[in-house]
């Protein structure tokens, strides 16, 4: 992927990746197939296994991006790898909660929590 | 796009306004639908957290009538006509899909369905909007929203 297409800023803490969404709206289909690219090439290209997922740029997303993380959240543990979501707004925080993927996710308030005990 | 028709280009709060827009079967002319109808309801003074929820419903409902109605179909149309005042918003979505039966959808919040990537766009429409209805062939959704009306979840 060129990086003029790049969607995640990657930022390593130690032997953790902080990957932050860059764009407001999560909900464009070809946009969605990228970010989840994007996302599952750090699992499987790049082998990282610790992954915090930072939303704080994130205003909008759609059941189909819902998809690629509950996907994402997959591939991580088959790695036998953690991750985490962060920085999430209150209108997104309840499209997880309705969907009960608050369960399935484990989700902290920012980075500095969601980095502590990885 | 058609050149929607608008019963009423004044903007006072009194008045109803309704369009009727056909749009290929293509996401990209969904979303500007989508934001003609968001943008209206800014315009009337809807609260940024009723514009979200709205803006959610539609992505959803016109991502389904698009790809799982008309299957992508250049051929096919997706018809919207909504009303729009002060107290709310009325927005109906028609394909040419087959439709569907909405109890067939499985439950995605449930244990065995949590992890499945699909199935919860009309449970995100049904937790935001006052109403949602299909009709009996399902290729017709009614998609309501109240002003602040939030006991809908």
């Amino acid at each position: 992927m060129s990086a003029g297409h790049r969607r995640l800023d990657i930022e390593e803490v130690g032997d953790v990746t902080i990957a932050k969404f860059v764009d407001k709206k999560i909900l464009d289909e070809g946009n969605i197939q990228i970010i989840g690219n994007q996302l599952f090439s750090l699992v499987e290209e790049d082998g990282r296994s610790k992954i915090v997922l930072d939303f704080s740029n994130v205003e909008y997303l759609s059941s189909a991006a819902l998809g690629k993380l509950i996907t994402m959240d997959k591939k991580v543990k088959a790695a036998k790898g953690k991750m985490r979501l962060c920085s999430v707004r209150p209108d997104i925080y309840e499209v997880f909660a309705i969907t009960k993927l608050n369960k399935l996710f484990d989700m902290q308030e920012d980075q500095e929590q969601a980095l502590k005990g990885m | 796009m058609s050149f929607p028709r608008g019963s009423s280009h004044d903007l006072t709060m009194a008045s109803t306004d309704e369009f009727d827009v056909t749009i290929p079967s293509d996401t990209a002319k969904g979303r500007e639908v989508q934001e003609q109808i968001v943008g209206g309801m800014e315009q009337r003074g809807f609260s940024p957290r009723d514009v979200f929820g709205v803006r959610l419903a539609l992505e959803e409902a016109l991502v389904n009538a698009i790809k799982h109605g008309n299957r992508m179909d250049p051929d096919k149309v997706v018809r919207v006509q909504w009303q729009l005042d002060a107290e709310h918003v009325r927005v109906v979505i028609e394909d040419q899909g087959t439709g569907f039966d909405v109890s067939d959808v499985p439950d995605p919040t449930d244990d065995e369905n949590l992890d499945k990537p699909g199935g919860r766009g009309i449970m995100l429409m049904r937790s935001f909007m006052s109403e949602v209805a299909y009709n009996e062939l399902g290729n017709c959704l009614t998609l309501v929203k109240r002003v602040n009306d939030d006991d809908d979840d």
